[in-house]
């Protein structure tokens, strides 16, 4: 099965190719069945390897294909490295992935743009593979790089609308910085190691000392590179801005899979990372600001898309703040159960979206509990499990990140745990405001709304399920688990990292974030429930918070005031003295001078041949005397 | 015969380079001052056969006939020259009534 593993990108990428050349003349069920076929056979396959490798003694294979670039000492095969990490990631890839085109056949099916966007969901999940896949930084870079692209395809899905291919633009070039990082720290790495290779890089490693600067200024890099991929402060702006995007691809692209790129490529390298313990206190603190600062802005948000955007970016702080404390184990779970229930979340506020008829904003919605059953279940199952409350399996992952937290520093795990009540609060709260109390919407509106279709619920429901029980993969010992994920990664990260608390502290970290959660519940509920507060329209007033909130903390126009304006600023003055002066006046300069020179010379051309015959010979006297005196 | 060729080569070179001279600046004065496009071309035939002339002086005091090859070149060119100017000038007449080349003064800007 393992030497299979070429089949498992080649196939999404066949069906991007089929789909993309017959977008236009296939039948939508038939681009549906290709689109999703290719990443279900993906699925399998996955599936196979992924039991291959957990029954062998030998847990890593790297599968050579080809040489890609070969110069001098730079070696680079298209290879591939299977081992508990990359199978794991292979297994959410394409297990969500195929549930997301599942869903994606019923939400896109009025879209003229059907064949198109499966051909680009075929082309992410490909790259996606690479990205996972790859043996060495250079293929990793690949596929870093082919998500990115994808990602702009299809925020900019809907480009007819400006607003939606600006925000497309935006996340494209935020991203730039951070592949900027990417490849210092690559370059950094072949300096320094001579190779790019995975298996090569890791056993040199090991001969630098902790706090090595070398190691420090690659783990630097990557960590930019992380920062732009998975919407970090200060790069995470893109990321909400990236909901123009339809449901479908923020559930895959934007909350399951791409955006915990940056968590898959820190875990990977975890051997470099636990060489640079600066880098890694850096990790953290910028987890633990992203997360609190995205869940603030939550709070406030009326569009049920920048909700679930904002928790995104928040819960992927949670998860460098994970990777900063050195619990691998414990992000890259959150990683799963967060694609999970991030999904779930999505796709059932697509399928709320889907039956509001494009309507967005939790202000217009209301009471859509009875019109919208199995969506209202799955998505309470979904919100239980992010806000942490056990058994779910949010609660599990986030636990562990706590836990390690609290043995690193209990200021970070105090704010974190306040983070964890703001992440109960406004997920309960869109969840009252979606589906509790009176439709607020219009007569006509409320006669429209409709359970989605079967291709819609039944993704939703196979993710609801997984939210719930995902949690048993990484049951702690506490509970009497056995912590099967810290274990199956174990060879990957340099063994388990087990917790050094004892039993009870380890029971008040829980019940206090428990605790914490369900306060946060308790005011979401008397206040939008027992209180009927609606969040004021646009204009209205606000106390200076909630404001400052509501306007996300003015980053953007921060950020408009201290990068856009001064770039404008300058560019305009480039224009105006190097384009329009020096260039414009170098060309235009060279084009007068021969005009005017010609109008000159041209009255030497008096049209009498006498004239013409005097010249001639004074010519070659002239010549004559320069051949003499030249001799 | 003999002695002719013998008196011939008793000339020497100076002569054949001042008359060429001659015979050249005479042409190049008739290019220059007469209007008359026969009268000229007739100058230009002058100077060509003063720098023949020389060819074939040079060729002998150097004991090369590669000279006077040459000159049978030159000949069979100023041939060919003379067909096509005269057949110029004649069409040049056609047009204007004239052989003037001062009427010829619409080639300018």
């Amino acid at each position: 099965m393992i030497n299979l593993i070429w089949l498992v990108p080649l196939l999404p990428l066949i069906g991007f190719i089929i789909n993309g050349l017959g977008r236009n003349s296939f039948s939508k069920s038939a681009i549906g069945i290709i689109g999703s076929g290719v990443v279900l056979a993906a699925f399998a396959l996955s599936v196979g390897i992924f039991f291959e490798i957990e029954g062998s003694e030998v847990k890593s294979h790297t599968i050579y294909l080809f040489d890609w670039i070969s110069t001098g000492s730079l070696k680079i095969p298209l290879s591939f490295l299977i081992d508990p990490l990359s199978s794991v990631m292979l297994l959410i890839i394409t297990g969500v992935g195929f549930l997301i085109h599942i869903y994606s056949i019923g939400y896109m099916h009025n879209d003229e743009g059907f064949g198109k966007f499966f051909s680009y969901l075929n082309l992410f999940i490909f790259f996606m593979m690479l990205l996972v896949l790859g043996s060495n930084y250079i293929v990793m870079f690949i596929g870093w790089e082919g998500v990115g692209l994808c990602s702009y395809l299809l925020i900019g899905f809907w480009y007819t609308n400006k607003s939606y291919a600006s925000a497309a633009k935006k996340a494209f070039v935020m991203n730039r910085i951070g592949d900027l990082g990417f490849l210092l720290g690559v370059f950094l790495i072949f300096v320094t190691f001579g190779s790019v290779e995975f298996a090569t890089i890791f056993p040199m490693a090991a001969a630098y000392m902790p706090g090595d600067t070398t190691i420090a200024l690659i783990c630097l890099f990557l960590f930019i590179a992380a920062c732009g991929k998975s919407a970090q402060l200060p790069l995470f702006t893109w990321l909400p801005d990236a909901m123009a995007g339809p449901t479908p691809v923020s559930a895959l692209i934007h909350a399951a899979t791409m955006v915990t790129a940056g968590i898959y490529m820190i875990t990977r390298s975890n051997v470099l990372f636990d060489l640079a313990p600066v880098i890694q206190h850096l990790i953290a603190i910028i987890g633990l600001a992203t997360a609190v600062l995205a869940a603030l802005i939550a709070i406030t948000q009326t569009d049920i898309k920048k909700v679930l955007a904002y928790s995104t970016v928040s819960q992927l702080g949670y998860m460098f703040l994970g990777l900063g404390v050195g619990a691998y184990s414990g992000s890259f779970f959150h990683v799963l159960t967060h694609a999970f229930f991030k999904a779930l979340l999505f796709l059932a506020a697509g399928s709320v979206i889907h039956g509001m008829h494009h309507d967005q904003d939790m202000r217009n919605m209301g009471g859509l509990k009875k019109k919208m059953p199995i969506t209202f279940v799955t998505m309470l199952i979904g919100t239980i499990a992010i806000s942490g409350i056990p058994p779910f399996s949010g609660f599990f992952s986030k636990d562990e990140i706590l836990a390690h937290v609290f043995e690193y520093n209990q200021l970070m795990w105090g704010i974190g745990v306040f983070c964890a009540a703001l992440t109960a609060f406004y997920m309960f709260r869109m969840l009252f405001l979606t589906f509790y109390g009176q439709f607020r919407g219009t007569h006509h509106a409320e006669e429209s709304v409709h359970e989605s279709p079967s291709t819609m619920t039944f993704p939703l429901i196979v993710l609801a399920i997984l939210s719930a029980i995902g949690g048993i993969i990484g049951i702690p010992e506490v509970f009497g688990g056995n912590n099967w994920l810290a274990q199956w990664l174990s060879p990957v990260l340099n063994g388990v990292r087990p917790i050094h608390l004892d039993h009870a502290t380890e029971y008040i970290i829980m019940s206090v974030s428990v605790g914490g959660a369900v306060v946060a519940i308790a005011i979401a509920y008397f206040k939008y429930i027992k209180g009927n507060h609606v969040p004021v329209a646009d204009a209205g007033e606000r106390s200076f918070l909630a404001n400052l909130s509501y306007h996300k903390f003015y980053v953007d126009e921060l950020y408009n005031a201290i990068i856009v304006k001064p770039l404008e600023k300058i560019s305009v003055i480039f224009y105006r003295i190097f384009d329009k002066k020096i260039i414009d006046g170098i060309v235009n300069g060279l084009g007068l001078t021969a005009n005017e020179s010609s109008k000159g010379l041209r009255l030497l051309q008096s049209g009498n041949v006498g004239f013409y015959l005097f010249m001639m010979v004074v010519g070659i006297i002239a010549l004559f005397i320069y051949t003499f005196l030249a001799l | 015969m003999g002695s002719l060729f013998q008196n011939m080569q008793d000339v020497p070179l100076n002569h054949y380079i001042w008359f060429c001279t001659l015979i050249f600046v005479i042409g190049v004065i008739g290019v220059l001052v007469r209007r008359n496009a026969i009268v000229i071309f007739m100058s230009v035939e002058l100077m060509l056969n003063a720098v023949n002339l020389l060819l074939a002086a040079f060729s002998v005091h150097h004991n090369d006939s590669s000279g006077q090859v040459f000159v049978f070149f030159i000949m069979a060119l100023a041939a060919a020259e003379v067909a096509v100017g005269l057949s110029i000038i004649v069409m040049v007449y056609r047009n204007t009534q004239s052989i003037d080349i001062n009427v010829l003064n619409r080639l300018k800007w």
